[in-house]
């Protein structure tokens, strides 16, 4: 290991990191590395505020937090009210509403007050459904730790009748915290109920707040794997939390976002890594490949020292949706098809790799029949490969989960379904089933120092890095800006993230948005135009030393962003075709030009 | 509410620069397909709402895209009248920019919905170019003046639509923010320095609405207006106008300083003083209303807040003359007659059905198709009734077997076949595009309408006209306080019951249940019908009926209110 692979590293500690971990041996090292991430996750866990004192208590701890949903303002008022009271008393005291709430911080709450109405006849406050849907969701964590009151605001004349409020307050007994009083049920009359509760409540935060003593220093240090306990070949069983498609009604693509969890598996990963994930085929199209060619699904086959069931071998081990060279030579040959052979004469080129992108195997099985044993069909086709995506989380903001943007590569060919192996088997995934993942690092693709400027460029799904980036980046307060360039369809339907994008606009921490919707106005627009348009402020950015990312389609899109940065440096650099190239180059070896192209 | 107690419209109004706010630069910003928050209060005076598909809401919301934006774009047609011409350009702004429908208002004009915010800019200039204005059709302003569709009497008709005109024209705001937001018009430097004479700089408190009604037709429902004008005609000379000022059908629930009110009958003015009053009473309302609670906001409350003898001898000081006392006329019904009409000039009036006032292509029902064939073989001219309904007006008599035959081959002829009560029913919009509804009401009007028909059927009464009310909220675009019967929402599939008005708009309704479904709903009718078949006096209307009978008390005024007529 040499310190000036450590990216994340500002420049001027690479030498001392050099120095510190010179001649020191295995043992010390491996202490060295469980003492980091001990500091990493106190200061993520404590903010920038952080001391460097290595085991100071998190002061969420003492605290009371009240959590509101409002739809026309009691909620809010009577939460703000206890706030009040309690900070009166002398107690730590925040009130947030639920929109603004993280429910990564549920875990390290100690007390919680939940003040939240229900409307009309059983639904959430608007700025609650989210919060209200997480808690009853899988994804909600145990709150082995937590003590909680709700008082539910509503009106008797609905059947359902605080139905929001009953609910959190039997949920967040389930998850395992321990209700300290029994829910208020506020009618109409709001104070003939609320009024006590808050009386409660307050008494209640007293004695709790006042009996925690301080606690005990966190001592223990994140132990460091030498060698992650999880890798390629042997993946961890990753749940997945939730499974959302994305794209809007009328799009014509499926995307997906998709959330698994990491816990217990100690996987690390840096915002611009990806996700490794073993797909497994369809046992449709195991079928009817086994049909078409009369073979045995149960038969045993052994290939390579490897020993499977036919079907096994096809389902787990096999690529059976991309057509490759050899496999189509090989079946060339079997089926003795002269059209075949001819196929793979070097004038055909062009023709079969028009072929290539159009049929499947099963495809090619079928219109060209020919003589396959189990054997030397298990023998002939690519073995599986796992489908590796591009992170869409920040591990510092969403904690033992990693996100995926997935296209489900989904269509019909000659009226038959036809669709890309893993997208298929992700987007099908039941949420709170596992799949078999791991983390491939990606060290070119990863943030630079805090303080330079980045320009993400990103279409479709190539945006997720960028996701990821920016999480990360508001989360560690990095002083540099984020400017990002995204490019799809239609803006309606597949504006991926379009939320957050926008809160992230709100908050300050993504800089500028420029956007590219290829099929809303009679000509198409694509990222590069958006490029071409901000050519000076992007050159600008560039020549001060900001960092410029890629992501997404290599064949088109990453070549005609390319063309459009060599336009760009070329006409406001002053420079020749070549010169621009040529300085292009020297970002790249610099790590300042970065691709991630698929 | 800001600082100085104002309501916070009233901030975005004064430092709108006359209606101009960041309109353009919201317009122009790719991220979102809403507009800014203030921006959006200021739309309504350029004549349009952003909405959002509430539908796809929560479905949105887990796909991280934000709501369906869309806007909704209402034009400004005094009278309800336009040209075939006109018809066949908004035919093709909603098929091109919006949601392929064209809905009828309950004033009288053209609502557009589900325009993206990129086409909202071309469909408004669109429809200038038909010669269609949107301003004021939205907003704190005098909105669209409704007058009588009166499809019998050719020359009351023209009377009643040549005075809406008038008071329109006379009463639109004088900003060219309009022009230069939409119309691309440019500002003229160093020229006359813009003002709004009558409206000023924060214009009014509330919405205003003027109506014109020709007794014995109270089609426009002018008690519910916050001036009603109420067209005083002898030996076919029009003498002039009684003015009832107040009226308004908005409410909050659970709130009873907000309430229906019925316009009061302050006098009489003489046509060439018709002006002058309009203009006096708006700005004894731009300088007395409420601009601190925009719930009491509205004429009616100024009224009754100022006393209606205070607020008339304000008025008159204001006007240098005095009203005189009020005529003498009487209304006999507020709904449409359906079918053909000679006008005393020989041409002929069609009014047809359109059920919500939604004109849209089907299954089965090629509506909106429909009436662009016939816009394109008209000779006269199209009237929208304040019941959302269609008078294809001025047919010469040549023509009308043409006309019936594209009706007829259209599906527009349900008119010839209907129940008494499904003549007489009116649903306001509400979901899914309507921010402020808590119920359905359009969608829902055509799986109630078969249910009270079996009930009505069961006790005799299918052709009984009866008025109904469809509101999916208390704001009261669908008039339902005057309804006979009307459903006013609280909830998904709940509602408040109400019964009781009259026939001509001239008697509020009373609520009789709260918060009740369907079920409910019906049983509470099943009841009040089995016994109105029976005991009812010949000729005596369900909401007649209902109050003499005892089943209710007459709604009364929630504060008391002196009477002048």
């Amino acid at each position: 290991m040499t310190a000036a692979s450590l990216l994340p590293l500002p420049e001027d500690k690479h030498p001392l990191v050099a120095r510190l971990v010179d001649g020191l041996e295995a043992p010390a090292l491996q202490w060295l590395s469980g003492y980091l991430a001990g500091l990493a996750t106190q200061r993520q866990a404590g903010g920038k505020n952080a001391t460097n004192e290595p085991a100071a208590a998190p002061e969420a701890q003492a605290r009371l937090t009240v959590v509101y949903g409002s739809q026309t303002g009691n909620a809010k008022r009577l939460a703000e009210d206890l706030g009040r009271r309690a900070s009166a008393a002398g107690l730590a005291v925040r009130v947030v509403r639920a929109d603004a709430y993280s429910t990564r911080e549920l875990k390290q709450e100690r007390l919680l007050y939940v003040v939240i109405s229900t409307q009309g006849d059983g639904d959430p406050p608007d700025d609650s459904r989210a919060l209200v849907e997480f808690l009853a969701s899988a994804r909600a964590p145990k709150l082995d730790a937590l003590r909680y009151g709700v008082l539910g605001l509503g009106d008797s004349s609905y059947p359902n009748f605080c139905a929001i409020g009953r609910q959190l307050d039997d949920r967040l007994a389930t998850l395992g915290a321990q209700r300290l009083f029994a829910a208020g049920e506020a009618d109409v009359d709001l104070e003939t109920v609320s009024q006590p509760w808050l009386d409660q409540a307050l008494q209640q935060a007293r004695e709790q707040l006042k009996a925690s003593a301080p606690l005990a220093k966190v001592t223990t240090l994140r132990t460091a794997r030498t060698t992650p306990a999880w890798h390629r070949d042997q993946p961890f069983q990753a749940p997945l939390l939730l499974n959302q498609r994305m794209t809007g009604r009328g799009s014509d693509r499926d995307v997906r976002h998709l959330e698994f969890s990491l816990e217990g598996s100690g996987l690390r990963y840096a915002p611009g890594d990806a996700l490794g994930v073993w797909p497994r085929q369809s046992p449709a199209l195991v079928d009817a490949v086994l049909h078409t060619l009369h073979l045995d699904g149960e038969a045993t086959v052994r290939v390579a020292e490897e020993e499977h069931s036919l079907r096994t071998w096809l389902a787990h081990h096999r690529e059976l949706t991309l057509l490759t060279r050899p496999f189509f030579t090989a079946h060339a040959e079997r089926s003795g098809d002269a059209s075949l052979q001819e196929l793979l004469l070097p004038a055909s080129r062009d023709a079969l790799s028009a072929l290539f992108s159009r049929w499947q195997v099963l495809d090619l099985l079928r219109k060209h029949p020919g003589e396959w044993t189990a054997e030397t069909l298990v023998a002939a086709l690519r073995p599986l490969a796992p489908r590796l995506y591009s992170i869409a989380s920040s591990q510092s903001v969403v904690g033992d989960e990693v996100h995926l943007t997935v296209s489900h590569v989904d269509y019909t060919f000659e009226g038959e379904a036809r669709w890309g192996t893993a997208s298929r088997y992700l987007a099908q995934h039941a949420e709170g089933e596992s799949a078999p993942v791991f983390i491939e690092a990606n060290e070119r693709f990863h943030l630079p120092a805090d303080d330079r400027d980045i320009v993400m460029i990103g279409a479709g799904t190539g945006v997720a890095p960028f996701r990821a980036f920016v999480q990360e980046r508001a989360e560690r307060g990095a002083g540099g800006r984020n400017w990002l360039v995204f490019g799809n369809p239609h803006f309606h339907s597949d504006f991926l993230y379009q939320t957050e994008w926008q809160q992230a606009l709100k908050n300050g921490s993504l800089h500028r948005i420029d956007l590219a919707f290829s099929r809303d106005q009679a000509e198409k627009r694509y990222v590069q135009h958006g490029l071409l348009e901000q050519g000076r402020r992007l050159y600008e950015w560039l020549d001060a030393g900001a960092h410029v990312y890629v992501c997404g389609d290599a064949n088109r899109m990453a070549k005609d962003v390319h063309k459009a940065l060599v336009a760009i440096v070329a006409e406001h650099g002053a420079r020749s075709t070549e010169d621009a190239e040529a300085w292009l180059n020297q970002l790249i070896q610099q790590g300042r030009y970065a691709r991630d192209v698929y | 509410m800001s600082d100085n107690g104002l309501s916070d419209l009233e901030r975005i109004k004064a430092d709108s620069r006359l209606l101009r706010g960041t309109l353009i630069e919201s317009l122009a910003d790719p991220v979102t397909g809403a507009i800014s928050e203030d921006d959006n209060k200021l739309l309504k005076f350029h004549g349009s709402y952003q909405q959002d598909d509430r539908d796809l809401r929560e479905e949105r919301r887990k796909q991280k895209l934000e709501p369906a934006y869309q806007f909704m774009v209402r034009a400004r047609l005094p009278g309800g009248v336009l040209s075939p011409a006109q018809w066949l350009s908004f035919d093709h702004i909603v098929r091109t920019w919006a949601n392929h429908t064209l809905r009828i208002t309950t004033r009288q004009t053209f609502q557009l919905h589900g325009i993206l915010k990129r086409d909202l800019k071309r469909s408004i200039a669109a429809m200038n170019e038909a010669l269609v204005s949107t301003i004021a059709a939205c907003g704190d302003v005098n909105r669209n003046v409704v007058a009588s569709a009166n499809p019998v009497a050719t020359p009351a008709h023209r009377l009643a639509y040549r005075w809406a005109e008038r008071l329109s024209e006379y009463l639109k705001p004088k900003t060219r923010a309009y022009h230069e937001i939409w119309l691309d018009e440019k500002r003229v430097a160093g020229g006359e320095p813009e003002s709004e004479p009558l409206y000023g700089p924060t214009y009014l408190p509330r919405k205003f609405k003027i109506g014109v009604a020709v007794p014995p037709t109270n089609d426009v429902d002018v008690f519910a207006q916050d001036l009603g004008l109420i067209a005083i005609i002898e030996n076919s000379e029009l003498l002039g106008f009684n003015i009832a000022v107040g009226g308004g059908m908005g409410a909050s629930h659970g709130d009873a300083s907000t309430y229906p009110r019925l316009g009061s009958v302050l006098g009489f003015v003489e046509p060439e003083q018709l002006l002058r009053t309009a203009e006096g009473v708006i700005e004894v309302q731009r300088d007395y209303g409420d601009r601190k609670e925009r719930k009491h906001a509205r004429l009616k409350y100024t009224i009754d807040r100022m006393g209606l003898s205070a607020f008339k001898a304000e008025l008159e000081r204001r006007l240098g003359f005095s009203l005189q006392p009020s005529r003498a006329y009487r209304f006999d019904h507020n709904g449409d007659r359906y079918g053909w009409t000679e006008g005393d000039d020989g041409r002929w009036h069609l009014t047809l059905q359109i059920e919500s006032g939604r004109l849209a292509d089907g299954p089965g029902q090629p509506h909106l198709s429909g009436l662009r064939a016939i816009a394109q073989v008209h000779q006269g001219d199209f009237r929208m009734t304040c019941n959302q309904n269609l008078i294809i007006a001025n047919v010469p008599s040549t023509q009308r077997d043409r006309i019936d035959a594209l009706v007829t081959e259209y599906k527009l002829d349900g008119y010839r076949r209907l129940s008494g009560i499904r003549r007489h029913a009116v649903a306001c919009v509400a979901l899914p595009t309507c921010g402020l509804a808590m119920a359905e009401s359009e969608r829902y009007l055509p799986q109630l309408l078969p249910r009270l028909e079996a009930l009505l059927d069961r006790h005799g009464l299918r052709d009984e006209p009866i008025l109904l009310r469809l509101s999916g909220c208390p704001n009261g675009c669908s008039r339902p306080y005057l309804g006979e019967i009307a459903l006013i929402g609280r909830a998904i599939g709940r509602y408040d019951l109400r019964l009781g008005a009259d026939f001509a708009g001239q008697r509020l309704n009373r609520v009789v249940r709260e918060n009740i479904d369907e079920a409910e709903i019906l049983a509470e009718l099943d009841a009040l019908f089995a016994r109105y078949a029976v005991e009812r006096h010949d000729d005596e209307r369900f909401g007649d009926f209902l109050v003499r009978s005892g089943v209710l008390a007459a709604a009364r005024h929630p504060i008391d209110v002196e009477v002048f007529a």
